[in-house]
């Protein structure tokens, strides 16, 4: 059986040789022209002249286009239709596009491009979330506000309140494939796009909107990005619909991609936030409630700003039961780049506020920081059948990486009965953190090592330990509830070769091999026998986003019904000739069998062929049972949620606040995964990019709004020796109470929220240094841990 | 200009711009693109190859490689790993191990492994510094590379070797310093390059030409590191990799801080003169050099002159180097037994300095009898922290001696904020380092990087 196979990722044979192609690695026509935009050097205001002259007259250069130029939709964004192309004359942030160079080089365009003699008339940019604030700039007329229960009653008569406030970082995507789109211009002024992105049709759709075309006229390709992470969910319309207006003007191909600090200066990241809370506690750690306030620093333009910043008020409670909460969010307009998707989605800013709550009352009550969040949990659900979840026999696996390794799940957790709901109404119904944490502090040997640390950082004057623990609930689902929904094509050839298409893109995550394996187990064959093709809005349309975790929900599903349905014409094929009922026909080891007679997939599908049956089908996929309501934040945005938790433990050198992850142990909820070995890359990378987020990644804006850190010299993602050297990594290999694909569970997006106990260990570092409160921002770079230690010694 | 090289095991003779990087002959001109172009910086290492001058193929960062730079040599690129229908065995071992999700930055890891087995290193993460992946946290990488620990090498090294094309001597690239200085003399408007780690970004950044430039790297005397009997002679083009192997053993703390300057690939191309003569505030070498009272030897023509290398860095931007005039060498003490280098940054690898501390002690009868204590990234030239020493000098080595000088470096030093960090921070941590180096010669435990789980 192919599906939960430990299987390479299907192109990893390709990476390691250099064979796999990329949208700059494609071969190009002779006469292939490259493009480059040229920047505002401002962060606000006019643009009162462009001179232009040296650009056009620059060596190689074909044309130069500003926005009087473009002959339909000056836009590419994927929301409100408030980003221009290019600057419609205002300018709204340092970086933004003004005017386009077309040349017969990447090389030549990217010299020309800085010819360009712009005048402006200069107002004084909205950087910071006072600023935007003091401004009243903002997206939505005024906050989004979320109540559940009576939380200022509920503070009033709270024995406690604790109040505090964390900001956090942005984080630039840094996938190592730059943007880059190349338009092949067709007969009768259709445009072939080769995109690096997450999103096909979004790109099919700006693209023709920009040309004046229907959307049958533009076909996008996407065989592979290098690295997407959100990144390029909505960043590469810009890039796809430039070289789409050049193709048409020029009727040459072209090609643009961003030198990666143009990339770094353009493109949006992850939203930073500042999250204010107060609490209302007992004296045995128990919320009461709480108030946040959110403050997300979206940039200029609005992109995903709304569904992030929702995102971020859904993870607020992340594994807690809250009795009564208010949630305020600001969604403020600033002049930077326009903050996107970046995996979480809001998630991880969300889930860090309420995580920096817990560990603020663990450190106010003198709690062991995992009991408060104990006390804190939604009940565990009930196990249909038996009293505590333990690993079933048949489809039990131990699948671990790094020195520990998982042994079998379960524990004596008691599920309580009664059904909580989260603060948006919906029934946590699958909750598995109490066993969970069970398990993995067991493994991770967390009360000794607590002891242990502790001993340590008694005896060590200038070197100190800490530990952190954190749980993730995401939850599962596009919020815009009709993304939620896949299409597949499959054709099985005469020779019994399968050809696969769906409307997922494959960005690293090993999407396509997953969805290999489902439709290999489907027809019963080995994974070789299936040509997965690239993601091509000919083949699959009106395909949502590959983003929000859902690629392997929704696709696997729609590939699995366009498989049964020929899986079906095939056995009816099979029961008429051997006059058997068409549900005894088996597909299995390569093999069709009906009744006494057996004979190889490939005799199958000739037969079939031969019998005039179709052996082509799509199949289509949507998600069941979501109700919500945006405005009013009430009802069931997710079909399910994701769990996991991870303990961390760091040093700190509290002369120079250096600091360093010595060790992680993370059990993850992947459900029955469709691939162990791709999941748990998934799981290692996130924990180090979620880790990266917190501590090293640091963007930093000057006064001016110019970003300074615009390139990997400036801007740090963890390099081989940041991640811990001990690393465990396992699956809480259960089922998926809900119907999913094999009942997986989505893995892109929750285990990046692990590495929130990082910083939480090294809060938790900071905290053996003195008597105070560490209440440590992200990222924690040396520079934020020295002044927090400061603080702690009062 | 006229050169000659190896490529994949094909001789390759063309004439090159001098500024023409690999990366783009090998992608454009070529079509092997299998070489990924990440961040065009030298940061990133989605464009590794190896090169090999004949002492075995070493990581290279082809976005930031001039063609001129290669000639003689011989280079591999992804394509060129494997033989005929197999692969070299790191690229089975990421198959086999999940190393690779997105596979972009894989070409330029396999480079680096490729590299690193080649040499029997075990370093892995001192080897991968150099690459970043986004996608894996790096894990899996890691253990494949320690799956192919000790594979047997692939036949290609040794054929390479023997057939990297002879090479007629070239003006742009002499093979003496004689030749070079009397050139240089002849031509002070010329840039000279050594490593290109730094040059390479004026050309991929900068967008600059460069029209009249001389390749170092042939220049073998200029490559020499005489150890005697009481100092170190250091040829100006030896790689801060070849300097901190031979500094190892001598002054680990030093070759310590080198092990995280740049990357492998940065190291193998980087020079010592290139650090010291492009004068930035932020190198990493010259803090360790005043601190150890080396001695800068430039050259003019036939002319040498010798200096106190603090002497040279003169202001931000300017050293007190007359056009035409060359770093010819440095000297160095042999040991240093109390010299610690200590470098800070946001990552540990493969980044800049916001604040390198050298310290260089002589403590005599509980006292200290002299100091050199030396900073980067606190002014703009590496300085050394003059009050600072006074305070320190003649006085107990106690650690109250130690507090009783920290106010002298705000006498020292006014640094400034930018990305890297704060002036205050800056400050603090200067002072703090004055701390730990007392604390370090104790015998206290101050290195996060020495601590396990």
């Amino acid at each position: 059986m192919s599906v939960s196979q430990p299987l390479p990722h299907d192109a990893a044979p390709l990476h390691v040789t250099g064979a796999a192609r990329y949208i700059d690695d494609i071969p190009t026509p002779a006469g292939t022209l490259h493009l480059a935009f040229g920047l505002s050097g401002i962060a606000r205001g006019r643009v009162t002249a462009m001179d232009l002259g040296a650009v056009r007259s620059a060596p190689g250069v074909h044309a130069v286009l500003t926005a009087a130029d473009l002959p339909f939709a000056n836009d590419v964004s994927p929301s409100a239709h408030d980003e221009p192309l290019l600057s419609d004359g205002q300018v709204h942030y340092l970086g933004q596009p003004l005017f386009l160079v077309v040349a017969d080089s990447h090389l030549a365009a990217r010299r020309a491009a800085r010819l360009g003699k712009v005048s402006h008339a200069e107002e004084p940019p909205l950087l910071t979330i006072d600023q935007a604030l003091a401004a009243n700039s903002r997206f939505e007329d005024g906050p989004r506000i979320w109540t559940m229960g009576e939380p200022d009653a509920a503070l009033t008569a709270a024995p406690k309140v604790l109040t505090g406030r964390i900001e956090m970082g942005g984080q630039e995507h840094f996938y190592l494939e730059g943007q880059a789109a190349l338009v092949l211009p067709q007969e009768g002024g259709d445009m072939l796009v080769h995109s690096s992105t997450q999103h096909p049709t979004e790109i099919q759709h700006k693209v023709a909107e920009a040309l004046g075309l229907a959307m049958h006229a533009v076909r996008v390709e996407v065989r592979r990005m290098g690295g997407g992470f959100g990144g390029k969910e909505s960043q590469g319309n810009a890039l796809a619909v430039a070289c789409a207006v050049a193709a048409r003007l020029t009727g040459k191909p072209c090609k643009m991609r961003y030198d990666r600090d143009d990339d770094m200066m353009v493109t949006g990241k992850r939203h930073d936030f500042r999250i204010d809370y107060r609490v209302g506690h007992d004296a045995d750690g128990r919320i009461l409630a709480i108030d946040f306030t959110q403050y997300a620093r979206c940039g200029w333009a609005l992109d995903l700003s709304l569904p992030v910043a929702d995102r971020a008020m859904l993870h607020s409670d992340n594994a807690y039961h809250i009795p009564a909460m208010r949630i305020t969010s600001h969604r403020l307009r600033t002049n930077t780049q326009s903050a996107t998707a970046f995996r979480g989605f809001g998630g991880p800013q969300g889930m860090l506020g309420i995580e920096r709550v817990l560990d603020h009352l663990a450190h106010a009550t003198g709690l062991d920081p995992v009991e408060v969040r104990r006390r804190n949990y939604y009940a565990d659900a009930a196990v249909p059948g038996r009293a505590a979840p333990e690993p079933s026999s048949s489809r039990a696996r131990a699948f671990g990486s790094g020195t520990g390794g998982s042994s079998t799940f379960g524990g004596a957790h008691s599920p309580r009965p009664s059904v909580q709901t989260t603060h948006y109404a919906m029934p946590v119904t699958d909750f598995v953190l109490g066993a969970l944490t069970d398990r993995l502090l067991q493994g991770a040997d967390y009360q000794a090592r607590r002891a242990a640390i502790a001993e340590w950082n008694r005896t060590s004057p200038i070197l100190k330990r800490g530990l952190g623990f954190s749980p993730v609930k995401f939850g599962i689902s596009f919020t815009l509830t009709h993304l939620n929904q896949a299409g597949a094509l499959v054709h099985v050839y005469q020779d019994g070769s399968i050809h696969l298409n769906h409307g997922g893109t494959e960005m690293g995550q090993g999407l396509f091999q997953k969805v290999a394996q489902v439709a290999a187990d489907r027809f019963g064959v080995a994974t070789d026998q299936i040509r997965i093709t690239a993601t091509d809005t000919a083949k699959v349309p009106n395909t949502s986003a590959t983003a929000a975790s859902s690629g392997a929900d929704l696709n696997g599903l729609a590939v699995q019904a366009a498989c049964d349905t020929i899986r079906g014409r095939i056995a009816a094929c099979q029961a008429t000739l051997h006059q058997q009922p068409a549900d005894q026909v088996r597909f299995a080891e390569g093999r069709v069998t009906v009744g006494k007679v057996e004979m190889s997939f490939a005799e199958a599908a000739s037969l079939a062929y031969q019998n005039r049956v179709s052996l082509s089908a799509t199949g289509f996929y949507k998600t069941p049972d979501l109700d919500w309501d945006r405005i009013s934040g009430r009802g069931r945005p997710f079909y399910y949620f994701a769990y996991g938790a991870a303990v961390t433990e760091v040093v700190i050198d509290t002369l120079t606040g250096e600091n360093r992850i010595l060790r992680a142990d993370i059990l993850h909820d992947a459900g029955q995964s469709l691939n162990p070995a791709l999941d748990i890359g998934q799981i290692e990378g996130a924990y180090v990019q979620g880790a990266g987020w917190l501590t090293t990644e640091e963007l930093v804006w000057d006064d001016k709004g110019r970003l300074r850190t615009h390139a990997p010299s400036t801007y740090k993602i963890p390099a081989c020796s940041d991640r811990p050297a001990v690393f465990n990594v396992a699956l809480w290999d259960a089922p998926n109470r809900v119907e999913t694909v094999y009942r997986s569970k989505a893995v892109g997006e929750p285990p990046l929220m692990h590495g929130i106990s990082a910083l939480l260990a090294l809060s938790d570092a900071v905290a053996a240094c003195g008597p105070n409160y560490p209440a440590l921002d992200a990222p924690a770079t040396p520079e934020r841990i020295l002044a927090a230690i400061r603080k702690v010694r009062g | 200009m006229e050169i000659a090289f190896l490529l994949n095991g094909e001789t390759i003779r063309l004439g090159s711009s001098p500024t023409r990087t690999l990366l783009d002959y090998l992608r454009e001109d070529r079509r092997l693109t299998g070489t990924k172009e990440g961040c065009n910086e030298g940061d990133c290492g989605a464009c590794t190859v190896t090169v090999d001058d004949g002492s075995g193929p070493k990581a290279m960062n082809a976005c930031i490689l001039f063609l001129p730079q290669l000639h003689g040599k011989s280079v591999r690129t992804v394509e060129g790993f494997g033989g005929a229908g197999a692969n070299h065995p790191v690229q089975d071992a990421l198959v086999r191990l999940h190393g690779s999700q997105c596979g972009f930055c894989t070409p330029g890891f396999v480079a680096s492994m490729v590299a690193g087995h080649a040499q029997g290193r075990t370093d892995h993460d001192d080897v991968l510094a150099g690459n970043l992946c986004r996608c894996t946290g790096d894990a899996p990488i890691v253990r494949a590379a320690e799956a192919t620990e000790g594979a047997p090498l692939p036949g290609w090294i040794a054929a390479d070797q023997a057939a990297r094309p002879a090479t007629d001597p070239a003006p742009f690239a002499p093979e003496t310093v004689d030749e070079l200085a009397r050139w240089y003399a002849a031509n002070p408007d010329a840039t000279l390059v050594a490593g290109a780690t730094d040059i390479g970004l004026w050309v991929t950044k900068g967008l600059r030409d460069l029209p009249k430039v001389a390749f170092l790297n042939r220049c073998r005397d200029l490559q020499e590191i005489v150890v005697g009997a009481d100092s170190i002679r250091v040829g100006a083009g030896v790689t801060v990799n070849a300097l901190r192997a031979a500094l190892t053993d001598l002054m680990p703390s030093y070759a310590g801080m080198l092990r995280r300057y740049g990357s492998e690939q940065v190291r193998n191309a980087a020079t010592i003169g290139g650090n010291i003569a492009n004068g930035s505030p932020i190198g990493d070498n010259p803090p360790a050099l005043i601190a150890l009272g080396a001695t800068l030897h430039l050259r003019h023509g036939q002319k040498r002159r010798h200096l106190p290398i603090e002497q040279f860095f003169i202001d931000y931007g300017k050293q007190d180097r007359a056009p035409g005039e060359l770093v010819e060498a440095i000297t160095m003490p042999r040991t240093a037994p109390m010299l610690r280098c200590y470098k800070l940054s946001k990552r540990f690898d493969q980044d800049i300095s916001a604040v390198c501390g050298c310290f260089n002690l002589h403590v005599e009868g509980g006292k200290v009898t002299s100091a050199r204590i030396a900073f980067g990234g606190m002014a703009g030239t590496p300085r050394r922290a003059a009050n600072v020493e006074a305070s320190l000098v003649g006085k107990e080595w106690t650690e109250a001696t130690v507090r009783a000088a920290l106010p002298a470096f705000a006498q020292d030093f006014t640094p400034m904020s930018d990305m890297r960090a704060s002036a205050a921070y800056r400050l603090q941590t200067a002072q703090n380092l004055l701390l730990r180096y007392f604390a370090d010669l104790a015998g206290t435990e101050t290195s996060v990087l020495e601590v396990q789980a």
